[in-house]
Parts: structure tokens; sequence; C-alpha cells
């Protein structure tokens, strides 16, 4: 049996590992806690970055300030990376040469975004979007005249291209497949988002096959195959994130489209757990697929659930993924999964707003994605992920009738 | 109580365990039913991103953002955890002749 834990060690300062940090003094744990970040800054939520925290704030959202650590007595290593974990002596390296000691370890390591295939990426013309120096660099580019080439239809390039639009920048964004948001949103969401962009004035070029990018002094050639050249001032990938698996593969634990964790989070070591964009885990709701989510809540949600079991709670992962985006003033929701849905049922909520409800072949709902200005479908996913949750086998009619409010479906 | 007592509506216009907004002289407020038909009333943003709490869930007696799902106690204001941090401001409230009214202090 192994001894409590009292010597916690967290790797990685996002969103999870600080949620983490916390939660372990919410749970009532007294013993030490380190959290170690690579990043100059303390923890900060990293949505804002390709929305209204582009807008070239000095700082970062933080999570929390400095004073809520020290009251928590979290002690929080920024600017520090960890080089190796020695599960032996079951102990961390830092970059500035320092072994640290654990009897417990979480890894919340996060995800990277994927380079362009050839490009570096830190380069200054080509980037992509996932820290605050980043967001601050590609807002400095953002001004009429100049013009943003965007590399990928996903959440992260469709929401910087809207920032963008307000900064007054032109923007071509370029799709490899036949629609944006092609994987996780339905069609007709993607439409409605679409649509909204080529209004806003964004140049949506799907089925986009890019042949080269070469940087030329302060711009960028972007050759298509279909012979179209696009000189653009600054290049942004969004062609989607790979887990930080690195560390973990080194010290030989299992991996599998991130690190392998079950359902209490807990990796192959059973004093080491992981978390959030970097793990893969069992989902109960799904028949146990296995799946990895790069999304805010459930970096939140797995953060406050691994410090239960690094306490020795046993629990087990109940939640339902959930992601949102906002573009302009629309706002996105998801909860749950639609691979396998049989059933399409839309419940439309005035002014544009709908929601997608997608039931499988027992009746059972198994997502809901909607698409509003402001938070008008919010209500309304929330409940849909409450009735996921529950397993629940609504009636088709009922979800699409608004007359039936959703939170008499969850009673029933 | 120094309150100046504001009108808001009837009090059938809120259904149980539900929220409704209320803007008077510039300000924004949640003013809410509870299950147990008992009305409450706090500060109509979130204190986290200023996003309203109208729109979002009354499960018993708590009031999630619609935005992050920050989580109020709306009959005390306090804050129930990430990523919400400060706590609501909460306002006297009453029901008089069938409407509700809240003391704006």
């Amino acid at each position: 049996m192994n001894r409590p834990a009292n010597k916690i060690v967290i790797v990685g300062a996002g969103e999870c590992g600080a949620r983490a940090a916390f939660a372990l003094r919410e749970k009532g744990y007294e013993g030490d806690i380190t959290l170690i970040g690579a990043e100059p800054h303390l923890p900060y939520e990293r949505p804002p970055l390709s929305k209204e925290g582009l807008a070239g704030q000095l700082d970062p959202k933080y999570v929390a300030d400095a004073e809520r650590y020290e009251a928590a007595g979290i002690q929080v290593l920024t600017d520090a990376a960890v080089q190796a974990i020695d599960r032996g002596a079951k102990t961390v390296r830092i970059s500035d040469g320092r072994d640290l000691s654990y009897n417990r370890l979480l890894l919340a390591t996060g995800a990277s975004p994927r380079p362009f295939p050839g490009h570096s990426p830190t380069s200054s013309l080509v980037r992509v979007l996932r820290t605050h120096a980043e967001a601050a660099a590609i807002r400095l580019k953002l001004a009429p005249g100049k013009l943003l080439a965007i590399i990928g239809g996903g959440f992260i390039g469709l929401e910087l291209a809207s920032t963008a639009r307000k900064f007054g920048a032109e923007v071509v964004l370029l799709e490899g497949l036949p629609r944006v948001l092609s994987r996780g949103v339905p069609e007709e969401i993607a439409a409605v988002v679409a649509e909204r962009h080529r209004l806003e004035g964004v140049d949506i070029r799907c089925n986009a096959r890019i042949a080269d990018i070469e940087e030329r002094g302060e711009k960028v050639e972007i050759d298509l195959d279909d012979g179209g050249i696009l000189i653009a001032d600054l290049v942004v990938v969004g062609i989607g994130a790979i887990p930080n698996t690195a560390l973990a593969e080194a010290a030989g634990l299992a991996i599998d489209n991130g690190i392998a964790v079950d359902e209490t989070l807990c990796t192959s070591d059973p004093d080491i757990f992981a978390a959030g964009d970097c793990c893969s885990f069992p989902l109960g709701h799904y028949d146990g697929r296995r799946i990895r989510l790069e999304a805010w809540r459930n970096a939140q949600d797995q953060g406050t659930l691994a410090a239960a079991n690094l306490l020795g709670a046993a629990e087990t992962i109940a939640s339902v993924p959930w992601f949102w985006s906002d573009q302009y003033d629309l706002t996105l929701q998801i909860a749950g999964l639609a691979d396998g849905a049989v059933l399409t049922v839309q419940r439309d909520l005035g002014d544009g707003a709908f929601i997608l409800f997608h039931l499988d072949a027992s009746g059972r709902l198994i997502s809901a994605s909607g698409i509003g200005t402001g938070n008008a479908i919010a209500r309304d996913i929330r409940l849909a992920e409450m009735l996921i949750a529950a397993g629940k086998r609504p009636d088709p009619q009922a979800l699409g009738s608004t007359d039936i409010k959703l939170k008499a479906l969850l009673a029933a | 109580m120094s309150g100046n007592w504001i009108e808001v509506c009837a009090a059938d216009e809120i259904d149980e365990e539900d929220v409704i907004r209320f803007d008077h002289d510039g300000r924004t407020f949640a003013v809410y039913r509870s299950p147990d038909d008992e009305y409450f009333a706090t500060d109509g943003l979130c204190t986290h991103e200023h996003i309203h709490l109208a729109d979002g869930l009354v499960m018993d007696d708590i009031i999630e953002c619609p935005k992050h799902n920050g989580r109020f106690n709306y009959k005390t204001g306090q804050a129930n955890g990430a990523p919400v941090c400060v706590n609501l401001k909460t306002y006297p409230v009453k029901v008089e002749a069938g409407s509700v009214f809240i003391a704006l202090v």
C-alpha cells in the first residue's frame, strides 16, 4: 500500500493543472503542491486568445492571481520545463537542473499546434496560435491593408478570422476539406458559420490544396495547386493539435493518441495521473470509447477529477464532452458526440437560433449542437447535456417542439 | 432595510426554478423563483466574463452561467467554484399584491 499523497507535483500550468492544484486544497489536502509551467506567466485562460484576448492586452486573463496561489500554499514554477521523469526515484528533472521529488504526479502537459508540414512553428510570418505570446505577435499584424491567410477551417482558424475582421485585416481562409468545421460540427451549423464569415468579408476557400509556402522578405507567398497565388502579410496555421506526450513516453508510460489513462485518469503507473488535452481516456457514456478532448471545460473537469484521485478517491469520468465557439455575435455550443446518430431533430428557438439533437438507433440522445446569437441556445444545450448524461431516450417530437421545456424531459 | 423598492414583474411571470433578466436605471439584475416558490435577486452579470445570468439554467438554489458554467448560489450570491471566484451581490426581494419587488441598495 502506498503512502498517502503528501508531495504532489503537477507538470503543466494551464487551465487543467491550475484547476487541479486548487481542487486539491478544496478537498482538504495539506501536503506540498508544486505546479510547473514552461511559459513565463501564471496559468491563464487560452480560449480568449483567438477572441477578445487577441485585442492586445498586456496581460493574459489569469486563472487566478499570485495572491491566491500564495494563500492556497501552491508553489508555482514558471519558465520551467520538465525534462525527465525518473519513476524509480520518483523525481522530475527541471530545466534549472534541480530534481523535485513526488509521491503523486499529475501530467497536464496539454497539446501543441500541429505545424504546417515542412515549416518551423516558430517562424515570424508563418505562425500558430496557442500562447499569449503568439496571440500578441499575431495581433501586431492585424490592420487594414494587411492580408491574413489562415490555414484550417476549425475553431481556432474561424475565431481568429472573426477577430481579424474586427481589426480590419483582409482574411483568406484555406480549408482542405469540402466544408469548414468538418470535425464534430453538423453541416447545417457549419453552413451558418461559413455564411456569416462570407457576409463579414472573409474569403473562405474549401477544397484548397497548398503546393508551397515561401517566405519572401516581409511577405509570405502561398502557391495553390489550382495555380492560384496568395501574397499574405501573415499566415496562421490552425490544423489541429498534437498531445504533448514526449515526457510520458520517455518515462515508459503507455501512449495511445495521448497519454493513455483509465476511467480514473490513472496512467500505466499507479502514482502518475494525466488529465486534459494530453490524455486519451475511455468515455463511459459512449460505450467506453477511447477519446481525447481538446477543450476548456474538459481541462477543468479532469483537473478536478484528477485532484480527487491523486488523493485516492478512485472516482470515474462522468462528464459529457462540451465545446463552445464564439465568432462575431454568434455562439455555437456542442454537447456529446454525434458519431452513430441515426436520427436528427431540429428545435428552432427564434431569431435564426436552432439546436440539432442527435439520437442513436436505440433512441438515446447522444449529442446536441446549437448556434445562435448571444446565449440563445445555452440553456437548452445545458439541459441536453444533462439528458445525455442521464442516458435519456426523449420523445423526438418533444425535442423539436419549443412548447415543451427540456427541463420537463429531464424529469420524465 | 432602507432600500428603494422597485417593481419587477407579476409573480407568475417567473416560472418555478427559473430566472428572468430585469434592467433598471442602467443596471441589470437577475430575479429568481426557487423550486420552493421563494423569490431572490442578484446582480445580472456573471463575475467571470460579464454574461447575463438570466440566460442560464436554474437548478435548485444554483444559477449556472450560460457561457462557461460558472455557478452561484442565487440565495446567498456565493460563487461555487471554477471558473468563478468572485461572489454575486444579492438584493432583498418581496412579493406584494401578486407583484415582485426588489430593493436597490
